[in-house]
């Protein structure tokens, strides 16, 4: 019985369904927000203390024995993911109370958010690739929500590309994890890498490592399955789309690591050029459709895209350095692009807009907001000492030890790029002075406001923008014990046995597994009924 | 009895992406509900078909006599059916939603948010 593995995912459940119950009172469910992921914070804090002590932490849920019933299982990778959850959906909770308009907060924003929360770490935690399925869709119902809350028409027409690509990403998955089930009868991860080793390797595991790489990248945003980000990403609210944009797309990721490190590891050769360039690929066309754009978020979109191929770049070269690299950036990634969404929230309270060309002179201003942005947006360049340095560093070094130079390469160039558009929205944003055709409101008020106006409460909106701009520099600055949790993480990955160990036992084999003696007393019981 | 799911399934699949590649939105959801089918029907296949054995264990015994039907796959096929009904009831919300603010029943008239 180890309550921190579950704890993580009953959290965010209890306090959405107590938040559900006090449906009318605003002032309760804006306390529970913070009450909720605080108390989340802690455990999953707890829960990574004990991941980093033990290695494993397992919980059999309903206590049925390990490939029959459900597990929950917390490795580093896990307890990373879970942690880095926390802090955003603290930092999200505390900017939700400042931006969220009256109309988002009586339909339900907050009950949907602990939702959002609970399937993320549900999808995280579990040991079970049919419980992931179903933790993929608590995510994904929520997240439609939560995207078409306010119903406005760029929402609806941006809700129904979200919802028809994931949707089919989800039904691919269904559609793998069926064919997965007719080969190797488990749906227990573990279980099923045991069997895979065992399985005669023949077409069906490529066909299925297609399908699941297929579902995963749709989910992930990787090219060429990417589409539906950019179009939805910057409809909803600002605090929405920061949520989604630090959290939805690396549970992608992170099922496309435990799934081709766990169960299809010794199909990686054959898989590895097709990811390989899917990344670089995904990397470049981000990039590119970002320097087009001169709408903050959705710059921002199209970076979310070109990250993802760097993590995907760190999965695919397929050495230690480069998995501890991979998760490297999945971090990083988090905590910076969830802030720099953040910050295009306030300018947008500060002048009305997002488009770049309307916007100006926020240096002389609000110096301070210039200073979190500074670091954010130079972290995800990738520009010493910030986080996003030291992901890069390490990426790029193991592409020069696999000898991947083209791909390598393009991850540099990549990075220069991504400068040139952090330096376009410095420019237009922070350098330049206000046009003077732009009449900024007295009050912006959030949308989908009832008419009445909201003072803007901006110290609630900068608090969560300072602490990750700081996550990002501390990252950056205690990158030594940050490199050794990833290459633990990367040794835990590139060793499944643990894993498995873990969730079946120390005494699992594959010759356990196949040949399971009939337990003592049912031969007779068989042959007493037949005469 | 297999190749004849098999056969279904596949026409299940093929006309699920043919309606899902119209312009209509209507057709699209049509699509997406066929596709979710098709795939539980799938679950229900690769798993193996048996007739007439449920897995129910005689009763003083600690295990069932002979071959009986793998329950699991019908659990997982009953938890997809729901989550699939789930998921359809926002979609049809959501493409009524959609039509009253573009007025249109038409993907191409929903290209605003792309470029």
């Amino acid at each position: 019985m180890r309550p921190e593995v579950a704890l993580p995912v009953l959290l965010p459940l209890l306090s959405g369904a107590i938040s559900l119950l006090f449906w009318r009172s605003r002032a309760m469910q804006r306390f529970l927000v913070v009450a909720g992921t605080i108390a989340l914070f802690i455990v999953s804090l707890w829960l990574f203390i004990s991941t980093l002590s033990e290695g494993y932490v397992t919980m059999q849920m309903g206590s049925w024995p390990a490939p029959f019933g459900i597990t929950l299982i917390a490795d580093l990778l896990s307890a990373v993911m879970v942690l880095m959850t926390a802090i955003i959906g603290l930092a999200m909770g505390i900017y939700s109370l400042a931006t969220t308009g009256r109309g988002h907060e009586k339909f339900g924003y907050y009950p949907l958010m602990h939702l959002l929360l609970a399937g993320v770490m549900g999808a995280f935690l579990t040991g079970d690739i049919f419980n992931l399925y179903v933790w993929f869709e608590v995510m994904l119902v929520a997240s439609f929500a939560l995207l078409i809350l306010g119903g406005e028409r760029a929402q609806m027409e941006g809700a129904i590309k979200y919802v028809t690509l994931n949707l089919l990403a989800s039904v691919i998955f269904l559609t793998a994890v069926g064919l997965l089930y007719g080969m190797v009868g488990t749906l227990n991860m573990a279980d099923i890498a045991l069997r895979m080793e065992a399985a005669e390797h023949t077409g069906m595991v490529e066909v299925l490592a297609i399908m699941f790489m297929v579902a995963f990248g749709i989910k992930a945003a990787a090219f060429p399955l990417f589409f539906w980000l950019p179009a939805s990403y910057h409809t909803p609210p600002v605090a929405v789309s920061a949520l989604f944009a630090g959290l939805l797309t690396k549970v992608g990721v992170y099922a496309l690591f435990r799934v081709f490190t766990l169960m299809f590891d010794q199909t990686m050769g054959y898989l590895q050029d097709i990811m390989l360039w899917g990344a670089a690929l995904t990397m470049v066309t981000g990039v590119l459709g970002a320097a087009a754009q001169y709408e903050f978020r959705r710059i921002l979109s199209f970076h979310i895209v070109s990250q993802i191929g760097y993590m995907i770049l760190g999965l695919a070269l397929y050495t230690p350095l480069a998995i501890a690299g991979g998760v490297f950036a999945i971090v990083h990634n988090m905590v910076v692009k969830t802030n720099l969404f953040l910050i295009s929230g306030i300018t947008h309270r500060l002048q009305g807009t997002y488009q770049l060309k309307k916007m100006g002179g926020l240096y002389r201003e609000r110096p301070w907001l210039a200073v979190g942005f500074f670091f954010s947006a130079f972290s995800l360049a990738g520009v010493p000492p910030l986080s996003g340095f030291f992901a890069k560093l390490v990426i790029v070094r193991a592409g020069l030890e696999a000898e991947a130079y083209v791909v390598t390469g393009i991850a540099l160039a990549v990075g220069f790029m991504t400068l040139y558009s952090m330096v376009k929205i410095w420019n237009e944003v922070f350098w330049k002075s206000l046009p003077e055709d732009n009449h900024v409101p007295e009050t912006a008020t959030p949308s989908g406001d009832d008419g009445r106006l909201i003072r803007p409460s901006l110290w609630m909106m900068y608090l969560p923008v300072m602490l990750l701009a700081m996550g990002s520099l501390l990252i950056g600055v205690f990158a030594e014990p940050m490199m050794w949790v990833m290459t633990t993480i990367s040794d835990q990955l590139l060793s499944p046995a643990g894993y498995i160990e873990a969730v079946l036992g120390a005494s699992a084999s594959i010759e356990g597994a196949l040949l399971e003696p009939l337990p003592t007393g049912a031969e007779e019981a068989v042959r007493e009924k037949t005469p | 009895m297999e190749p004849l799911m098999a056969l279904a399934i596949g026409l299940l699949y093929a006309t699920a992406i043919f309606m899902m590649l119209r312009r209509s939105i209507v057709k699209l959801v049509i699509g997406l509900m066929l596709l979710s089918n098709a795939a539980n029907l799938l679950i229900f296949t690769t798993a193996g078909m048996t007739r007439g054995a449920p897995p129910l264990i005689p009763e003083g015994m600690t295990q069932p006599l002979g071959e009986v039907a793998d329950p699991l796959p019908q659990a997982v096929v009953l938890t997809a059916i729901v989550i699939a009904f789930g998921v359809l009831a926002f979609a049809v919300v959501l493409i009524r939603r959609a039509y009253e603010v573009v007025k249109a029943d038409d993907l191409d008239k929903m290209k605003d948010t792309d470029t």
